[in-house]
Formats: C-alpha cells, sequence, structure tokens
C-alpha cells in the first residue's frame, strides 16, 4: 500500500488532452470512420496504382485502337482493368494520375486556405479596431469578384498550366476560411486566459501562435476536411470546361468529360470509373468533416 | 514611515464608448468606469476592495495591471509610475504584479497542460531558464500550493474548480511576485472550497511577504483576509478604513447599508430594524450624479450634497461624505418608509 502510494505520487500522471478526447469520439463515429476508410483506399490507389498498372498512362494499345466499343472493355486478359480510352490508352493508369492530380488539387488548395486564412483570420480579429476594419474589407471586396470569372480569365491570359491552376485556387480559398477564424477569435479574445497571458506580458504574436490558434483548430480543421472536395470541384469543373489540366496531364474533371462526350458510343466504363472515385472521395470527405465536427465540438450535439 | 508599495493617486478609467448604429464621426460617449481613485497599499498589506456590480472593482484591478488605459497615478513603491509607462517599460514590472481570475477554468487554456500554463509566465520573464530547470520550479510551486506535482502533465478540464484556481494561483506566484491583484478569486467557488482557498492565500501571503489587492462582492471574505477594506461607488472611493474599523463603526451611509445587507446566519435574527433599504439602482455611469456620487440613493442626502464633492477626508479611517457618522433609528425608519411608498 505504502509503495502503491509512493509510486502513484513519483510517476508523472499522463494526461488526456482535448484532443485525445476528440480522437476517442472520432473512431466511435461509424460513418467518419467508414469515411476514413475510404480515403485511405483512394490515396492508397493514387500512390501505388501504377505498381499494379500493365500499362503506363501514354502509351497507346493499337489492338484497340479504333474498335474501343468493341476490344477496349475492362479485361483482366489484356491487362487494361478499367478498359482503355478513345485514344487507346489505359484508363487504369490514366485514373490513377487523374486522382494524383485531383487530390494534390484539393490538399494544397486547402493547405493554403489552413495556413493564410487562419493566420489573416486570427490577426485580424485579435488586433481588431481598425486593422481589423481593412483587413476584412479587403476580404469583402476579393470575395466580391466572382472567382469563376477571374479564374477562368487568369488560365486563358496566362495559359492553362497546372501551377496557374493551383495559384488561381489559392487566391480564393483562404477568404471563407479567414471570415470563420476571424469570428471564433473574436470570442476568443475575451476570455481570462487570453487575458492572464496579456497581463502577464506575453507578446500579441505569441498569444497568437500559443493561445488562439490552438483553440481554432478544431473548427478549421474540420473546415479544411469539407474545403478539399470543394477544391476538388472547382478543379474538375475547370476541367471538365477544358481550362484546367492540360494533356499529357488528367484529373477527374478531364476524364470524366471525356468519359461523358463518348458515352452514346457504347463506351460506358470510360465515365463510370473516373466517376466512381470521384464521388467516393467526395462523400469520404463529407463523412469525415462530419465525424470531426461531432468530435471537437461535443457542446453542439 | 517607510514607502508604501503602491501609491495611487487619482486615477481615472473612462470608456469611449461609440453606439453601434453612430456615424463614424459623432463623438463616443464616455463612460466613466474609475472616476479619481487614491490609496496607498503598503508591503505585506491585504487591501480589500468591495462595491456592488458596475463599482468600478475589476475595472480598477484591470487598469492596474495594464489591462485597461487609465490616467492618473500608480506610483510603485521605486518611485515610478505605473501608469506613464510603456509596454516595453512595463515587462520588468508585469513580473512584480500578477493577477488572479475569477472563473478559475475560464482562465486556463484548456489546450495547455498545467505545467505548460503555470511556466508561462516563468518562460515569458526568465527566457534564460533551461527547461529542466523551468519544470523543477513548476512542481515546487505545485506543491507549495496543494497541488500533486506529478499531475504536471494534466489539462485544466481534469481538474475540480478549487484545483483549478490553485493553478493559477501557482501561475500568479511562479515569478516571485510583490504585489497579487485577486479579481473575485473565490466567487465562483463552494462556500467549503472558497475557505480552502482563502486559508491558502493567507498562507502563501505570510510565507513570501506578498502584498494582495483582494476584490470581492462577499464581505464577510473581504473581512476574513484584509488588513484594510476599501468601499467603492461608482468609480469612487467611499470609505477606506482598516478591517476591524470599517465593520465595527463605518462612517459612511453607503459602507452602513452595504454592511447591514451581509446575511446574517441566524434563522432568528431579524433584520427589519438594521437593513438600510437602498432604493432604485446604481446610476448611469456615463452621467454620473452631481456632487457626492451617492447622494441618489442616500438617506441623509441634503442640499450640500449635490453641489459640492467630497473629499476624502480623515487619518486612518478615510470618509468621503459630508456628514459621516452612524446612521440613527430615525434616518432608517424614514429611509424605510420611503421605500414602502
Amino acid at each position: 500500500m505504502q509503495s502503491l502510494a509512493s509510486t502513484m505520487v513519483e510517476h508523472e500522471v499522463k494526461g488526456r488532452s482535448p484532443w485525445a478526447d476528440a480522437r476517442k469520439r472520432f473512431v466511435r463515429n461509424k460513418a467518419a470512420m467508414f469515411g476514413l476508410c475510404i480515403l485511405i483506399f483512394v490515396v492508397l490507389f493514387a500512390i501505388f496504382g501504377n505498381w499494379i498498372a500493365v500499362w503506363s498512362n501514354e502509351e497507346l494499345d493499337f489492338n484497340v485502337m479504333g474498335q474501343v466499343a468493341t476490344m477496349g472493355q475492362p479485361s483482366i486478359e489484356n491487362g487494361h482493368y478499367f478498359g482503355t480510352d478513345d485514344l487507346g490508352r489505359d484508363l487504369f493508369s490514366r485514373t490513377v494520375q487523374g486522382t494524383q492530380i485531383s487530390l494534390m488539387v484539393g490538399v494544397v488548395g486547402a493547405a493554403i486556405a489552413v495556413i493564410a486564412g487562419t493566420l489573416y483570420g486570427a490577426t485580424a480579429g485579435y488586433i481588431g479596431g481598425r486593422t481589423d476594419q481593412l483587413m476584412m474589407r479587403a476580404v469583402d471586396i476579393l470575395m466580391s469578384i466572382p472567382y469563376m470569372f477571374v479564374l477562368i480569365l487568369l488560365l486563358v491570359m496566362f495559359g492553362r498550366s497546372i501551377a496557374m491552376l493551383f495559384l488561381g485556387i489559392g487566391l480564393i480559398s483562404w477568404l471563407d476560411m479567414s471570415r470563420i477564424v476571424r469570428g471564433q477569435t473574436l470570442s476568443l479574445k475575451n476570455r481570462e486566459f487570453i487575458e492572464a497571458a496579456r497581463a502577464t506580458g506575453v507578446s500579441t504574436w505569441k498569444i497568437i501562435i500559443r493561445h488562439i490558434v490552438p483553440n481554432l483548430l478544431g473548427v478549421v480543421a474540420v473546415y479544411a476536411t469539407l474545403l478539399v472536395p470543394l477544391m476538388i470541384l472547382t478543379e474538375s469543373f475547370i476541367s471538365f470546361l477544358g481550362l484546367g489540366v492540360q494533356e499529357p496531364l488528367t484529373s477527374w474533371g478531364a476524364l470524366i468529360s471525356e468519359g461523358s462526350k463518348t458515352m452514346a458510343y457504347g463506351t460506358l466504363w470510360q465515365l463510370a470509373f473516373p466517376l466512381f472515385f470521384f464521388v467516393i472521395t467526395l462523400f469520404g470527405f463529407f463523412f469525415v468533416g462530419d465525424g470531426l465536427r461531432d468530435a471537437l465540438d461535443p457542446k453542439e450535439r | 514611515m517607510t514607502r508604501p508599495l503602491l501609491d495611487v493617486r487619482d486615477l481615472h478609467v473612462i470608456f469611449r464608448i461609440h453606439s453601434q448604429a453612430a456615424m463614424p464621426w459623432t463623438k463616443p460617449r464616455s463612460l466613466y468606469a474609475v472616476n479619481g481613485v487614491n490609496f496607498t497599499l503598503n508591503q505585506g498589506e491585504t487591501l480589500g476592495i468591495v462595491g456592488e456590480s458596475g463599482s468600478g472593482k475589476s475595472t480598477l484591478a484591470r487598469a492596474l495591471i495594464g489591462l485597461a488605459d487609465a490616467t492618473g497615478k500608480a506610483e510603485w513603491i521605486d518611485g515610478k509610475d505605473l501608469i506613464a509607462m510603456s509596454p516595453r517599460q512595463m515587462m520588468k514590472y508585469r513580473s512584480d504584479i500578477q493577477m488572479v481570475f475569477q472563473d478559475p477554468l475560464a482562465s486556463l487554456n484548456p489546450r495547455m497542460t498545467v505545467g505548460q500554463i503555470i511556466a508561462e509566465p516563468l518562460i515569458t520573464h526568465r527566457p534564460g531558464l533551461r527547461k529542466a530547470e523551468v519544470k523543477e520550479r513548476v512542481k515546487a510551486m505545485m506543491e507549495k500550493v496543494g497541488l500533486l506535482p506529478n499531475q504536471i502533465n494534466r489539462y485544466p478540464h481534469e481538474f475540480s474548480g478549487g484545483q483549478c484556481q490553485r493553478i493559477g494561483i501557482a501561475r500568479a506566484l511562479i515569478v516571485e511576485p510583490k504585489l497579487i491583484i485577486c479579481d473575485e478569486p473565490v466567487s465562483a467557488l463552494d462556500v467549503s472550497i472558497q475557505a480552502q482557498v482563502i486559508n491558502l492565500l493567507i498562507r502563501l501571503q505570510r510565507e513570501l511577504g506578498l502584498s494582495l489587492i483582494f476584490i470581492a462582492h462577499d464581505l464577510s471574505v473581504v473581512k476574513h483576509i484584509s488588513d484594510r477594506v476599501m468601499v467603492l461607488y461608482l468609480g469612487k472611493v467611499m470609505e477606506i478604513a482598516s478591517s476591524t474599523d470599517l465593520y465595527s463603526a463605518p462612517q459612511h451611509p453607503y459602507t452602513q447599508a452595504l454592511l447591514s445587507a451581509v446575511p446574517v446566519p441566524d434563522p432568528d435574527f431579524d433584520p427589519t430594524n438594521t437593513v438600510v433599504p437602498l432604493h432604485g439602482e446604481l446610476p448611469s455611469p456615463f452621467n454620473p450624479p452631481s456632487g457626492c456620487v451617492f447622494r441618489t440613493r442616500c438617506p441623509r442626502a441634503q442640499a450640500r450634497c449635490a453641489s459640492e464633492v467630497p473629499l476624502l477626508l480623515g487619518n486612518d479611517q478615510q470618509v468621503a461624505c459630508h456628514f459621516p457618522g452612524p446612521l440613527t433609528a430615525a434616518e432608517i425608519a424614514r429611509a424605510r418608509q420611503s421605500e414602502v411608498a
């Protein structure tokens, strides 16, 4: 008994952080875990898909060319698991490539939003006053610009490159995030623990980084997971219009666009496979986002 | 006589309030939160500050610690004026003045461990310390305030209200301050826990030779802990006296009304003839009454009270009233009657 008491005192107890609590709640959420499994599957597909593929994404299969509707169906024998596209390229490796690009667009867009939006919004909200007014009016002005129009103009003027696409999506994605973060910061900044830090003399920048941002991360994480599919949708829409990712690169939007053009000629697989991955990924992200919201904000249930 | 630790002269805090729908060029209205407060605080002494809600207690504390803009003078023991200092100059003094907050849980960052919370003032003011040494000091401080040092990695939500307030006290003490401002540190706690926290504060004060400014609206708590008590009303000092004098022989009518309202834990006690009723609400701090601010509710108010601001006079027991002295039974009865009418 004595030794138990003394070991209890000597041993540092490990704390249960709010994050650990949230993780527990998230793991218990079946829909969210299902969504997470889908996302892991899609990511693995994007990373390791090329190892399984028999054909590269650039090779043309001359046996199939010209008779895609009859010869290009999905089959295990000739290695075209998902069939071929109109030119006789292997649709499996094309889908792998499209998945890589689309996921990258989504993640990069969301990452820009998280970093720029969080810091911008937290700074505006915490400093307040005239600075806040100026910073948020700038956001209002940027938001009032019809971004799809600007994005299309950008791509037309500066050429259709993937870098330009990232730039365009990055420019618009952080605006909503900065508004959400600013609102949260306003409600946080008058809490007593912030006052305590100010009274001690912690610098403004350190208060934002050490006290404000960690308390915002829940909201940011939820919004970021919901932002990724939004970015993917935007990119797909641009690519569907033919302005986004250009050959030989491809993306889900481009693949779906090609597939839909040949739908009437009996090559439905060209639409079905990219669309399948597109849809399950969006579902996955939305499930995970919902799960995160429930896990991080237990009060709101 | 030795120099007081803190000498506050004519302290004002005025908030400029822009009404919501006003045009940008309209002048903001002024809210007089603290309106000319004078007091001194000696080393090792506890000054209690009491007053009803909106009397400026918390604002006074926030002004002293630099969280609210103030005008006037607050001379520290070395002769420097805390109010006139730039934030950079103030840094040196921030470790001398620390604060304990009202809501124990809200004053701790929920995403930081107890160790990180207590260490924050230390790493802010002594940036040269090694990590191991910081941890050592945090653990020693946790032990001192009655927390188990092995719980250093726990998070605030895993502690009870009383324990959280101990964490708050540990955070204030870690930089070895000379003055701790306690802004209603026990109002959010259970009565039994209140006693623990207050006794802890008294013990620490004796051990470390601290000065305390103790703000509360619970008069019996203030009586227990304070050497001297200051009564605030609408941002002005009504009366300052030693705790014993103030509680046994209050001179200002407001102090008497306040003290008579303290509940007596005796079911047979009949408050009818002792409680001094005060009418109406606290006047608007946007537009405080002329002369004595208390005259609108004072049972003894006369014409002179409206025209002339009473000064804080006296040596040990200072009163700001033209007609100080105990209220007579007739005055109490009259106040009671006008309340009924």
